[in-house]
């Protein structure tokens, strides 16, 4: 560690707008650079998107690099990361925080690569903590579908680049009155950027329903609701604690959910102040992806399963009783 | 003439044994004896793919994988699945390595092994799934990629269009070989070994390399090679109340209901 070098925020917008797990990254790098006395900076690619940058500012950010170009308005896989590890190269901070997104994931790889430096994948939190006498960042990663936590550091290569995971850490809180610099950086965009690999079309649904990872109530089926049949009982209780529906990998592969509703390892990871899983037993690459929950209600009829040791509440029984139950008792309280 | 196509896999204990993962408090190893090894889910979707490929344009498939003497089983299977060769690379020396210095092992066995056309890599992996390898790997050989793949068109042999998944929607990227894809579980249904293909397996060319017989730079593999390193590995405390509720139906939810109203979840 050191008091010299910037912490960055890669911001990602899609379409103009900022994708959440930004300001996620930007309470983190505020929280870290205020520990370490730097400079909390943020990168930003796109076109025309001063407007975003602004956003960038009113959520923490001290500074600005600004890239923006017609031909950068959408990710474009090897102008991106050659034009980040450019501006890497060129400001040398140390520590990188990029968004475990979609984007993110392919991103982040390719420009440490470039730069033959360290990357962790998937932090759920961060934090400068003492290894041996000396101080380092500490990359906390989980491992084994959940059931393990990792530290990992690097205590070398600079810049130390992590990427995060969405949904797990509190956004920033955004304050108008915050003033930043935003440096536009003129990039030189080359026409062999695209030769080899070019982004030719974007389509992004805007999720119908409100999306599982904003939502302040989830309620998540499992295997165990095909006892009831469908899911509809999911979504009655859902609605009547104003929350979400999501479900398990077997509830998706049955139908029931789309994988933008899928919780676990490998799907979505939610931390809403009430997660109601229904039916599931509570294998870790699920469990992982709800431990941020404030309170969570598990269901099932097997009184051994997993589920009860990772919730708060629990109630063993037969799910087509107990959910009806669980929904009159809801409705008197209303 | 034909595609050069290789796949890259890895040996990964079952998900499904997962919660027997212990950690030896003492000595901080994790203790996985006795989990059954598997390839890796989307690596067979890897393997499929590269075979489909072959089939359509014809060629050779390679597989590869760094690991353990044990995941020479992985590459045997793959070998059923249809693939013409197997190599596994396979040291002490190569050890520890994350994921930058499991490319950069990759990386040389490659170099090696001469010019391919397209690289095939699952997703991730169930295990550590860190995703990372895939791209970094195609940084080292300066070729493109895209991850999260779920369909590919051939405009021609050596011109594709992919489609890569997004969070709430897709990305088409176009991209010209050679190139390197990570593809996940959407691309395609994988196929199961057939008698036939299992007794070829024995007639099958296996390489096993170590560090030196591809010429990879002490500096640069395993251990020493990885800028990152795990300093600690600790049991996950949930911290969560484990209370469960007794009594009649009735009973069980209306206690769950208090409960949660004095949480302040509802």
């Amino acid at each position: 560690m050191s008091n010299s070098g910037e912490i960055w925020v890669i911001g990602e917008q899609r379409r103009g707008r900022l994708e959440e797990v930004s300001l996620e990254l930007l309470s983190k790098g505020t929280a870290l650079s205020q520990s370490m006395g730097v400079t909390l900076s943020a990168v930003l690619l796109g076109d025309e998107v001063e407007e975003v940058a602004r956003e960038l500012v009113f959520h923490g950010a001290e500074k600005i690099y600004l890239l923006e170009d017609a031909r950068l308005r959408y990710y474009q896989s090897e102008a991106y990361a050659r034009l980040l590890a450019g501006v890497i190269k060129e400001h040398e901070p140390q520590i990188v925080l990029i968004g475990a997104t979609e984007i993110g994931k392919e991103l982040a790889p390719r420009v440490a690569a470039k730069l033959r430096t360290g990357l962790t994948a998937y932090c759920i939190d961060l934090y400068v903590g003492e290894v041996g006498d000396a101080p380092h960042l500490i990359h906390v990663v989980p491992g084994w579908g959940g059931n393990l936590v990792m530290h990992i550091i690097c205590p070398q290569r600079r810049p130390q680049v992590v990427t995060v995971k969405p949904g797990v850490l509190p956004k920033a809180v955004r304050d108008e009155s915050r003033k930043g610099k935003i440096i536009k950086v003129r990039p030189d965009v080359r026409d062999k950027d695209f030769s080899r690999i070019e982004t030719v079309e974007v389509v992004e649904e805007s999720p119908k329903a409100k999306s599982v990872e904003s939502a302040d109530v989830v309620v998540c089926g499992g295997w165990g609701m095909n006892a009831l049949g469908d899911f509809s009982k999911v979504q009655e209780l859902a609605d009547i604690l104003g929350g979400v529906v999501a479900g398990t990998r077997p509830a998706m592969d049955k139908g029931w959910v789309d994988e933008a509703r899928m919780i676990g390892q490998s799907g979505k990871t939610v931390s809403p102040g009430l997660f109601v899983s229904l039916g599931a037993s509570g294998a870790m690459h699920y469990t992982t992806g709800f431990m941020g929950s404030k309170v969570v209600l598990a269901v099932d009829q097997n009184p051994q399963a997993p589920i009860f040791h990772v919730a708060d509440v629990g109630i063993v029984g037969d799910l087509s009783e107990v959910i009806p139950c669980l929904i009159e008792e809801l409705k008197k309280g209303a | 003439m034909g595609l050069e196509i290789l796949v890259c896999i890895k040996q990964v204990p079952h998900p499904d044994h997962f919660s027997e993962i212990r950690l030896d408090v003492g000595s901080g190893r994790i203790i996985r004896e006795g989990i059954p090894a598997i390839i890796n889910p989307l690596d067979r979707n890897a393997l499929e793919e590269g075979l489909r490929i072959k089939e359509r344009f014809s060629g050779k498939v390679t597989v590869i994988s760094m690991g353990p003497p044990q995941a020479q089983k992985a590459l045997e299977e793959a070998l059923a699945m249809g693939v013409d060769r197997g190599i596994l690379l396979c040291d002490m020396a190569f050890a520890g390595a994350d994921t930058l210095a499991t490319a950069n092992t990759l990386f040389y066995a490659i170099r090696k092994l001469g010019k391919f056309d397209i690289i095939y890599c699952g997703n991730e992996t169930v295990d550590s799934g860190t995703a990372q390898v895939g791209p970094q790997l195609a940084e080292l050989l300066d070729i493109p990629q895209v991850s999260s793949v779920q369909e590919v068109t051939f405009s021609d042999e050596k011109t594709l269009e992919v489609k890569r998944a997004l969070e709430h929607g897709y990305m088409k990227v176009r991209l010209k070989l050679p190139a390197l894809l990570c593809v996940n579980r959407d691309i395609n249904r994988t196929r199961l070994p057939t008698v036939q293909s299992i007794m070829e397996v024995a007639q099958k060319e296996m390489i096993i390399w170590e560090a030196r017989d591809i010429e990879a730079p002490p500096e640069s593999i395993g251990l020493k090679g990885s800028p990152t390193c795990a300093v600690g590995v600790y049991e996950h405390k949930t911290g969560r109340r484990r209370e469960v509720m007794q009594g009649s139906t009735e009973e069980k939810v209306q206690g769950a209901v208090a409960r949660l109203k004095e949480l302040g979840a509802i």
